[in-house]
């Protein structure tokens, strides 16, 4: 009964545990942790459960709300890519909630249940987004999670608020577009149900519908704001970079993932493979936008001086990979960004803990921040290397073989410029990540120090570690809450690299849609 | 880069309008989008919920899974305007704001106010009791309903409404609301049904499943209503004094 | 001439909300002020609104409420109403407006405490300072 329920219950525990963490107002922080944790896990058990189901079974999870039919009621279905999107979201929720023990507390002095209530409010709206088989409930859901993630990124500092403030005006334009899409989609088929809307575009006399395509349109539109390709990216560095230490580790890893899961379900679920590459003739467009956004994210994070200014522009270029995975048009390409959905939300979040710990310990956002940390903070460091090693794509890291299948598939379609894009954005990778760890291990105390912009920013910091003593200070290792999650998601990195065949022949290569 | 924009959207709305011709024509009973499902909706609504209404019936049935999370939203927003805005009486000692205080006693405003609020908390409550057999519901009934206190604000003062209504009882109420709702999906649940699955609760209320569903359907819109109307004064006590709680506009 | 003005007055539902959707987002993305931006926003949100509201029109019918027959049947003839669905789902889409707009303005009442205005291009300036 419960594995039956399953598909609703990932949804709604980490809802309630929302609601409870709102009413319970006079609770101690122990308590709110734990009930997050409790709310995170249930979530990460119920999504296994139902991969299971769907890898058992071997077909789709149809689940009917209010056990209505589903075109006139609304269904979730898992099957397996939303299956194994559910299972990232819900692990990176997990990790990211175990980590949060000491930092989440140190953003937010007062109110830290109304912090953790969006936190559960935001994972959410990722799983129901992903979980969903409705467009419009689809559309809900991204503004709840998008909403919350608007509370989440303005408890940041001072300039927070203005980045914040972008970030909504060019995501509600986002979502209203998606949403005009719908509109656009429903007027000419009256339907809401992704299936359904399949089943009904394929007719005959819909495929040269100019309605269809405009609706299309928007809604990829849409979608492409959110995740930030490349020339609509303006807003996300900005907006993430002024975060909390625990806020940019939940939003950066999943939103934009989440965003290209659903260009992905609009692609191959809603539309089909012959109608995207046959009666829209954008691959190539976009195929150029994503090589672009690969090479010129991986450049302007080279650029940075600042830590998590660097790694949000490296979000910006694996959006990148991800889109032309997708649009190469082909089974290779679309297992590559789907794989690289998995390695990069990993990484991602590897990375964006690993600095996060080094910004807690020292209280610096700058690259200064990462001298000596071989010394210092010596797990932090190797954790730092894996997650760099992932991002360059060293076997055997999974980021290795995700790039390897987006290779293999940009050249059976032909699409050198972007095998040209995925190499040079890997070599600037590499550059950048030498040049991190060079200053980690032989950093010149002295020319850092006279350097501007040092950013002293990290307010709530609780100095048991003096700022000025860098060198001189003795291991200052993470605490533990935040080097298990670390530790772990460094680990799946390389697990995940070992285990590449099982992966995509157990999961992956069942969601391959069908005309490739 | 302005004149630019202009260009650019200008261009966009001359394809779309371009666009506009096989779009089907305004009001045309044919068109797909009142031939597909919408036939569905109507011919077998009132006969699987007993309530005519049928846009409450799509609303709060057929499509109750939107609609918790649409009241989940207004629970986001509350939420998140306190956590940005709310300071405590600590952190606004920094910085002294100064506001007109508002001396002297409206008796025309009060006395105004005085007879018109009952009504109008009498007419939400009407408001979300009938959505089953007339336009309304939960949405609306608490809107009018939050919109009564807002109005015993602006013409006491902010002061006098929170005296009278705690901010925390206000944020109870908030997610009170959505506890309802989600509760009776949940319940729904454990008696063996899918989630929000109202036919579970003939067992509870002892009575048929059609009118078990249109029980459930008066239940999750007093959920939202609760909900919406305490979302309102929230965001209205937040924004309006600027997160102090204090004196308002 | 005929069929150019049955074209635009069939239609118009779609002309009204596309013209208010581009000045909606001309106001979001050229505008100097944010409040102005936030009305922009608004603006764009309503267009859609309308948008979506005009499908569910159909002549001919009334309102989806069931009506009773004398003999105390529901009369349940489809094309006597309207399409319930738009209605719907514009009630969701008003309400994921007006919650967007809660938070847009409470942002903003910060951005004014932080920086001192809601110009774009002082809020820039006082940044780089």
């Amino acid at each position: 009964m419960m594995i039956d329920q399953a598909p609703a219950l990932i949804i709604i525990v980490p809802l309630f545990v929302s609601l409870v963490l709102t009413l319970a107002g006079s609770l101690g922080p122990r308590v709110a942790y734990g009930l997050l944790l409790c709310g995170m896990a249930g979530s990460l058990l119920f999504s296994l459960l139902a991969l299971g189901q769907v890898v058992t079974d071997n077909q789709a999870i149809h689940y009917r709300m209010g056990d209505w039919p589903p075109p006139m009621g609304i269904e979730l279905v898992i099957d397996h890519l939303s299956g194994l999107v559910l299972v990232l979201v819900s692990a990176c929720a997990l990790l990211t909630a175990i980590y949060s023990l000491r930092t989440a507390a140190e953003d937010n002095p007062d109110r830290l249940n109304h912090y953790y209530a969006l936190f559960a409010l935001l994972v959410t709206g990722l799983l129901g987004m992903t979980a969903s088989g409705d467009v419009f409930n689809l559309y809900v859901l991204l503004e709840i999670s998008a909403l919350s993630s608007y509370g989440l990124l303005a408890r940041g500092r001072g300039p927070a608020y203005y980045a914040t403030f972008k970030y909504l005006i060019v995501g509600t334009i986002g979502a209203c577009f998606y949403l005009l899409g719908i509109g656009y989609l429903y007027i000419m088929t009256g339907s809401l149900n992704m299936l359904d809307l399949a089943e009904i575009i394929s007719r005959p006399e819909l495929q040269d519908s100019v309605s269809i395509k405009i609706g299309f349109s928007l809604m990829i539109l849409g979608v492409w704001i959110k995740m930030a390709l490349f020339p609509l990216h303006a807003w996300l560095p900005n907006a993430y970079s002024k975060a909390g230490i625990t806020t940019a580790c939940l939003i950066a890893p999943l939103m934009t993932k989440v965003s290209v899961y659903i260009m992905l379900r609009i692609m191959f679920t809603v539309f089909s493979v012959d109608y995207i590459f046959d009666s829209i003739a954008w691959s190539q467009v976009v195929i150029y936008l994503a090589s672009a956004a690969a090479v010129i994210g991986m450049i302007t994070a080279l650029a940075q001086r600042d830590l998590r200014m660097m790694l949000t522009y490296i979000v910006v270029a694996e959006i990148g990979y991800m889109t032309g995975g997708a649009w190469v048009a082909n089974a290779a390409g679309y297992t590559g960004a789907v794989y690289h959905i998995l390695a990069d939300g990993l990484m991602t979040l590897c990375l964006f803990m690993a600095v996060g710990a080094v910004i807690y310990r020292t209280g610096q956002t700058s690259l200064a921040a990462m001298q000596g940390i071989f010394k210092r903070m010596p797990i932090t460091a190797v954790v730092l290397v894996i997650g760099a090693a992932s991002i360059i794509g060293i076997p055997p890291t999974c980021g290795f073989f995700s790039k390897f299948y987006l290779i293999q598939g940009a050249a059976q379609a032909g699409a050198w410029v972007f095998v040209a894009a995925l190499l040079i954005a890997s070599l600037v990778a590499a550059v950048m990540f030498f040049k991190m760890l060079e200053i980690a291990f032989f950093g010149d105390l002295k020319a850092l120090e006279q350097e501007p912009g040092g950013g002293h920013g990290h307010g709530s910091h609780d100095g048991h570690d003096g700022h000025g003593a860098l060198p001189a200070v003795a291991r200052q290792e993470a605490p533990l809450s935040m080097l298990i999650p670390m530790v772990i998601t460094a680990a799946s990195l390389i697990i995940l690299g070992l285990y590449t065949k099982e992966v995509v022949n157990y999961f992956i290569g069942w969601s391959i849609p069908a005309g490739f | 880069m302005k004149r630019l924009t202009l260009v650019i959207l200008a261009i966009c709305a001359l394809i779309m309008l371009a666009a506009a011709v096989d779009l089907p024509n305004w009001a045309d009973p044919s068109s797909p989008a009142s031939t597909h499902l919408s036939p569905d909706f109507l011919e077998q609504g009132y006969g699987e919920t007993a309530t005519p209404n049928i846009v409450t019936v799509v609303l709060a049935d057929y499509r109750s899974y939107d609609t918790m999370f649409e009241a989940v939203v207004v629970f986001a927003a509350a939420l998140i305007v306190l956590v940005v805005l709310r300071r405590t009486p600590r952190q606004r000692s920094k910085m002294v704001q100064h506001r007109p205080v508002r001396e002297g006693r409206d008796t025309v405003l009060r006395g105004a106010a005085q007879l018109i609020i009952p009504v109008m908390q009498i007419f939400a409550l009407y408001v979300v009791g009938h959505g089953h057999y007339s336009p309304g519901g939960g949405f609306q009934g608490g809107v009018i309903f939050g919109a009564s206190f807002i109005l015993l604000a602006l013409c006491y003062n902010l002061q006098f409404t929170i005296d009278r209504f705690k901010e925390q009882a206000v944020l109870f109420c908030v997610a009170g609301g959505v506890l309802l709702y989600a509760g009776v999906g949940a319940i729904c649940l454990a008696m063996g049904w899918n989630f929000l699955g109202y036919a579970g609760l003939a067992g509870i209320l002892g009575v048929s499943e059609v009118m078990a569903r249109s029980h459930g359907i008066l239940l999750v819109e007093v959920g939202v209503g609760i909900t919406v109307f305490s979302v309102m004064m929230s965001l209205y006590y937040d924004l309006a004094s600027g997160g102090d709680l204090d004196e308002g506009l | 001439m005929d069929e150019i003005f049955h074209f635009i007055i069939g239609k118009y539902n779609y002309w009204a909300s596309l013209v208010l959707l581009f000045i909606g987002l001309y106001g979001m993305i050229a505008k100097n002020n944010l409040m102005k931006k936030i009305i922009g926003m608004v603006i764009f949100q309503t267009a859609i609104l309308l948008f979506f509201v005009s499908i569910g029109a159909k002549r001919g019918a009334t309102v989806p409420i069931i009506e009773f027959g004398p003999d105390k049947l529901p009369l349940l003839d489809a094309t006597a109403y309207a399409n319930p669905l738009p209605h719907v789902l514009i009630l969701t889409a008003i309400v994921v407006g007006v919650a967007t707009l809660g938070v847009a303005l409470a942002i903003l009442q910060k951005i004014q405490r932080v920086h001192g205005t809601i110009e774009e291009d002082e809020i820039l300036e006082d940044q780089r300072r």
